[in-house]
């Protein structure tokens, strides 16, 4: 995209590492600004669909909680559900994103003939899916049972108990955590460097690489990573607070309510 | 025919047996209340009515058709027996008009403005129309537990269930949330009422219903039931009762 010819001015350390990292994201800012917007990329839609893969697999997971009340059929149905859902989980969770992203690009490679880009997003969804799902089933059941019991009084079926009323709520409880995990995400998408995604971690070292400054190249590196994350922790503490604002102006504290029980005319 | 009948019911979780062969009949327009100590099993009886406890044997009939056995449309039944809980269970994200409209318009498939009429005029009975817009956590307990009760009331149940319903609130909220109780008996709906208010239930019931260990030990117009007791426990009950 840029012609630039970056091997013409050599950057040196001769006026301290401060100086030569301000001019090597001077001269390479283009390439920089590549490897973020992958980063962003990757980082968001994994986010997003793993997500999506989490309340799927948390909300079955949060379903199939034993309870005393079920039957004997039921109480193993759930187990079988529990076993499935928990190799998917733990699976994901006790081994490195690193290895998991090695083994699945190359093991679906002859299958999809896909390229590192399609599969870090694949790659970092399935791995973010396994944490969300442990978020969501923990959100779920952070919620009184008491809302499920008075929605179902009156009539509600159970997916719209879920949907309208507990979903809300334990999304809401779930919130810090998920967002979390797309700051994480930002972070550790650099492991995908080891299937040549070229995302800002990959894109740094090619850069030092070709100025042969990689301390000064990584402090650059390092500088990005932090304005990305520490720019995402604000916004998500901004939607927080909002979320968690009462929903109307009406005042907080007051005084007992006019009285005007059981009016004549209210009645049916 | 009674509104409700209920045969032989039993209820176990596990090993422990909650009821044990429960038979009694509910008229229709009748106000019930349940005493008794707690662990008793009254307020597990009172779950069955809506099946949010499914019985392990037994029957019960509401218009003379079992709800426990054969097709039963579950959600159908909870619209006509309504529910008011200890604990109030107020929906937490919603106002308390949403509250209100959301069984009306997402279960019996009423228009919004239908709900929100019917909500208001709910809300209006029970002293909170004022605060439609206020979030449920904005409310005080005895203010929530009357938003529930009109919550209840705007599916137009037959039958009313409530779980102690003072029972966690402070005492000068349980006066406004007995009151409105009070006004619902004066009309023809039926009333199940679970409770520890003893002034409530010789006041306001047609039948109170002692029940001790998972059986009804004695049951009677209260009259006679709070001043001449038949039975020795229901007396050491009432006893305990009257000291305070």
């Amino acid at each position: 995209m840029n012609n630039m010819d970056f091997a013409v001015l050599a950057i040196t350390r001769d006026n301290g590492m401060l100086a030569a990292a301000v001019e090597i994201f001077q001269t390479y800012w283009p390439l920089f600004w590549n490897g973020i917007k992958i980063t962003l990329l990757i980082a968001l839609s994994g986010t997003i669909i793993g997500l999506a893969i989490g309340l799927v697999v948390g909300g079955i997971r949060a379903a199939a909680q034993p309870d005393i009340r079920d039957s004997g059929a039921a109480q193993v149905a759930k187990r079988v559900v529990l076993f499935v859902t928990g190799i998917y989980v733990e699976v994901i969770r006790g081994t490195p994103m690193m290895v998991q992203a090695m083994f699945l690009y190359y093991a679906l490679r002859p299958v999809l003939g896909w390229t590192p880009i399609p599969a870090g997003v694949v790659i970092v969804s399935i791995n973010t899916g396994a944490y969300m799902a442990e978020i969501v089933r923990s959100g779920i059941q952070s919620v009184d049972r008491g809302q499920t019991e008075a929605a179902r009084s009156i009539g509600m079926n159970a997916g719209q108990t879920m949907m309208l009323v507990v979903l809300p709520q334990a999304i809401r409880n779930a919130f810090p955590s998920i967002g979390n995990e797309f700051v994480v995400n930002i972070k550790d998408s650099s492991v995908l460097n080891v299937i040549s995604v070229t995302d800002l971690y990959f894109q740094s070292l090619s850069i030092s690489g070709s100025v042969f400054l990689v301390q000064e190249t990584f402090l650059v590196t390092a500088a990005i990573y932090f304005v990305l994350t520490f720019t995402t922790t604000r916004i998500l503490g901004m939607i927080e607070r909002r979320m968690n604002r009462s929903k109307s102006s009406y005042p907080a504290s007051q005084t007992v309510p006019k009285m005007n029980m059981l009016k004549e005319e209210g009645k049916k | 025919m009674a509104l409700i009948e209920i045969k032989n019911l039993k209820k176990n979780f596990g090993h422990l047996e909650v009821l044990r062969d429960i038979n009694f009949n509910i008229d229709s327009g009748e106000v019930v209340c349940l005493i008794g100590s707690s662990g008793s099993g009254k307020s597990t009886m009172l779950r069955c009515l809506n099946l949010l406890e499914t019985p392990s044997g037994g029957d019960i009939l509401f218009h003379g058709e079992s709800i426990v056995h054969g097709h039963v449309n579950v959600n159908k039944h909870r619209t006509r027996v309504g529910m008011v809980f200890q604990s109030f269970n107020l929906f937490n994200n919603m106002t308390v008009l949403k509250n209100c409209m959301v069984g009306q318009t997402r279960v019996l498939h009423r228009s919004p403005k239908e709900a929100e009429e019917q909500a208001m005029t709910m809300l209006e009975k029970v002293g909170m129309a004022d605060f439609a817009g206020a979030s449920a956590q904005q409310l005080s307990g005895g203010q929530k537990q009357r938003v529930a009760i009109a919550r209840a009331l705007c599916m137009n149940p037959e039958v009313m269930l409530f779980d102690e319903p003072t029972s966690a609130l402070d005492p000068e909220m349980v006066g406004g949330v007995l009151a409105v109780m009070r006004e619902l008996a004066k009309t023809n709906i039926t009333m199940v009422v679970v409770t520890h208010e003893m002034a409530f239930a010789r006041d306001v019931s047609d039948r109170v219903v002692f029940m001790d260990q998972g059986v009804i030990v004695e049951e009677g117009e209260p009259e006679v039931f709070f001043t001449n007791p038949k039975n020795d426990r229901t007396r050491e009950f009432l006893s305990r009762y009257l000291e305070a």
